[in-house]
């Protein structure tokens, strides 16, 4: 268990009173790359959240580096969050400053360094995500495949342990897409960190995840390693990691019977 | 009927403790803003930036304004002061109506319609991208970093401003008084010194536009802060960031001004 | 922005700002006439000041000399004790008169002194020993209208 850097213990949350979460187990193994899956709207970036303690659990707890993460004080929280950098879902880019004092940020609010250990360190990880060219671009001037990889230079700026991403491929097209997805996997190498990876891209995740969760109405549905899930027999994971149109997700939103419905008239 | 009337009552109950809970949370971030006001002079190129970004830029629209309204008031004090045979006293009514009222009340106004909305507009998009949140997932206080160098900008600006107001619109008036209607200029400049005190009506004119300052830049952050993050929210924050720092700024002027003179 | 011409505009934001402080309190108010000024402290007492405030003017021969500095109440003689701040710059004679006149019919209340014919002048903290109240308007016409009603009282008799 000790090499578990975040675990994620009987958890339960929910906004204003209605369950998101029903429990939820996990373990993050240091070193790998583990993909959160799951439909929109099922969790997946509020469990980000609980992760960064920024939200407070209703019940259970997220441990990270075996602390319990909503039990600490704004210190404590605050030294646990530098060990993470997270990716959000657009970026989330400082608009008034450049894509340099973008990455520089993290570095000049945590560190006193000399200006030019600083150029250096923002260099390398602009390097790191191929756009050392672009470093005195406004955030504005960006696509939307660059400000996510300006992004990740940022929440890499310090090194840290564990890296989170929400949905990096969503609106990418596909060759940013794919030089997105070889970058998680590299830097995670490279950096000897541990990524937790949320999407609802299925073969994306499936190409650089060493274990995926798949979470559907507040639980864990499935989990397991890429390949085992591929040949799972469950019908929910079946048609998830197919992509069919109905199965034991229905394509409906829970509705009453149509035809009462339609009988009703306005009121409804 | 019974039910309506119980439903009616209920929303207004619902509006008010939501008023009241508003307030609340309200004196709490005022309340932290100044806890975390150590970064903003620490760091002081943050709270500099600001100034630019609230003072001086709000510079052109304060000095044009109060350069017409000093005209105005020396025109209309003229016309009325004349009746009674004692013009030379314009100087006077120009360089009082401003130094305690015009020019504190109007720069904060403007203030609220220019930086104002630019600030509440900016922390509220900043929320709705996700940088606020993305800056406490860096360890950083967005209060520490964000809202305390503008609060800051806000309070030292506002009095500049309202100095620099009063003052144009004392140029102003005199510019109408003396070479356009030909009010004497030595009787100008010694009735306006001989009935304007230092310290009851210059000092108390900085302490409205210093409270004024933190009023005004408070709301326009907290609204910013706590906007729905939408587009629409943060188009209405905006709004009520104008209406809410006039409203504050007409009430509190009438409550300073009745210290003031009763003291 | 480059933030050196920041830098550089908020510094002649701040340097006006004060400026126009500055020019508030020198040009368009009283600093330089009364506070900051060199002043001498005399005292006078009245039997009735009438509605003299603090920081009402002291004059002399229609010119601003000085303001009034404190009004207090003397339980002993039952009288108003004034102090007066006056500019070094004018010196008085020790028998100065020091009266309380309104401006105009209904104006605001200031000292005036006139100065009298002694060699030596006021020191600071000097008393001025002659005073004359200030005219209270209802006394005036109470007066008035006794005075004539006795007078047609008189001629009714006379008759
Ligand atoms: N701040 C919030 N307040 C109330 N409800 C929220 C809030 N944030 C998200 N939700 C709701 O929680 C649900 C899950 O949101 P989210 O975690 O963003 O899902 P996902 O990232 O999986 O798409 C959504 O139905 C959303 O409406
Ligand atoms: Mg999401």
């Amino acid at each position: 268990m000790a090499d578990n850097i975040v675990e994620i213990d009987n958890l339960s949350f929910g906004y204003k009173g209605r369950l998101l979460h029903k429990g939820i187990n996990m373990s993050f193994p240091r070193g790998k790359v583990i993909a959160i899956m799951g439909g929109s709207g099922s969790g997946k970036t509020t469990l980000l959240r609980l992760i960064g303690g920024q939200l407070v659990p209703t019940q259970g707890e997220v441990r990270v580096e075996g602390q319990v993460v909503h039990k600490q004080d704004r210190h404590g929280l605050f030294q646990l969050r530098r060990k993470m950098g997270m990716l959000f879902q657009f970026g989330a880019l400082f608009t008034d400053l450049s894509v340099y004092e973008n990455v520089a940020f993290p570095i000049r609010e945590h560190a006193d360094l000399p200006e030019s250990i600083i150029r250096d360190l923002v260099m390398m990880k602009l390097n790191a995500v191929g756009l050392r060219g672009a470093r005195n671009l406004m955030p504005t001037e960006l696509s939307g495949g660059m400000a996510r990889r300006v992004a990740l230079a940022r929440a890499i700026a310090l090194d840290p342990s564990i890296i989170m991403y929400d949905e990096p491929f969503t609106g990418l097209d596909p060759i940013s897409m794919s030089v997105t997805c070889n970058l998680i996997r590299s830097l995670n190498d490279a950096l000897g960190a541990t990524s937790i990876l949320v999407t609802h891209d299925v073969k994306e995740a499936f190409s650089i995840a060493d274990y995926v969760y798949i979470v559907a109405n507040g639980v864990v549905e499935a989990e397991g390693a890429p390949d085992e899930l591929r040949q799972s027999t469950l019908p929910f994971v079946h048609q998830f990691v197919h992509g069919e149109v109905d199965g034991p997700v229905p394509f409906h939103y829970s509705a009453p019977d149509y035809r009462r419905d339609m009988l009703r008239g306005q009121d409804a | 009927m019974l039910k309506r009337l119980a439903e009616v009552l209920r929303g207004m109950g619902h509006r008010i403790i939501d008023r009241i809970w508003r307030l609340g949370s309200g004196a709490r971030f005022f309340l932290y803003t100044l806890i975390y006001s150590g970064e903003s002079f620490r760091r002081i190129h943050l709270t500099i930036r600001e100034i630019y970004f609230t003072g001086v830029m709000s510079l052109l629209i304060i000095l044009v304004s109060a350069f017409f309204v000093g005209m105005v008031l020396a025109l209309q004090g003229y016309n009325t002061l004349q009746k009674y045979g004692s013009s030379e006293a314009i100087g006077v009514l120009v360089a009082l109506s401003l130094v305690r009222e015009l020019g504190p009340v109007v720069t904060a106004l403007l203030f609220a319609g220019r930086a104002g909305t630019a600030i509440t507009a900016e922390i509220g998009l900043m929320k709705t991208t996700e940088q606020l949140s993305a800056m406490e997932m860096m360890a950083v206080s967005p209060i520490a970093r964000v809202v305390a160098p503008r609060f800051w900008a806000g309070v030292v600006s506002m009095p500049l401003l309202a100095a620099l107001f009063s003052m144009v619109g004392v140029l102003g008036g005199y510019i109408v008084a003396v070479p356009v209607i030909g009010v004497d200029n030595g009787a100008f400049w010694s009735q306006m010194q001989a009935n304007v005190d230092f310290q009851a009506d210059i000092v108390n004119g900085v302490i409205k536009s210093v409270v004024f300052g933190v009023a005004c830049t408070m709301i326009a952050l907290f609204e910013g802060f706590d906007a729905p993050p939408t587009a629409e929210g943060v188009s209405r924050a905006t709004t009520r960031t104008v209406v809410n720092s006039s409203l504050a700024v007409l009430g509190l002027d009438f409550i300073l001004t009745s210290f003031m003179i009763v003291t | 922005m480059e933030r050196t011409t920041m830098d550089l505009w908020v510094g002649i934001f701040a340097v006006a700002g004060a400026a126009a402080l500055f020019g508030l309190a020198l040009k368009v108010g009283n600093l330089t006439s009364s506070s900051v000024g060199e002043t001498y402290t005399v005292t006078a007492a009245f039997e009735n000041i009438g509605g003299l405030k603090p920081r009402a003017p002291v004059k002399s021969a229609g010119v601003v000399v000085g303001r009034v500095d404190n009004i207090q109440f003397d339980s002993k003689t039952f009288e108003a004790n004034v102090t007066l701040k006056v500019d070094k710059r004018y010196p008085f004679p020790k028998d100065t008169f020091a009266n309380i006149y309104t401006a105009g019919l209904l104006g605001e209340q200031y000292v005036g002194l006139e100065a009298g014919g002694d060699e030596q002048s006021l020191k600071d903290g000097d008393k001025i020993s002659h005073t004359q109240d200030a005219v209270v308007l209802e006394k005036m016409i109470s007066q008035f209208l006794y005075n004539k009603a006795s007078e047609s009282g008189d001629s009714k008799k006379a008759e």
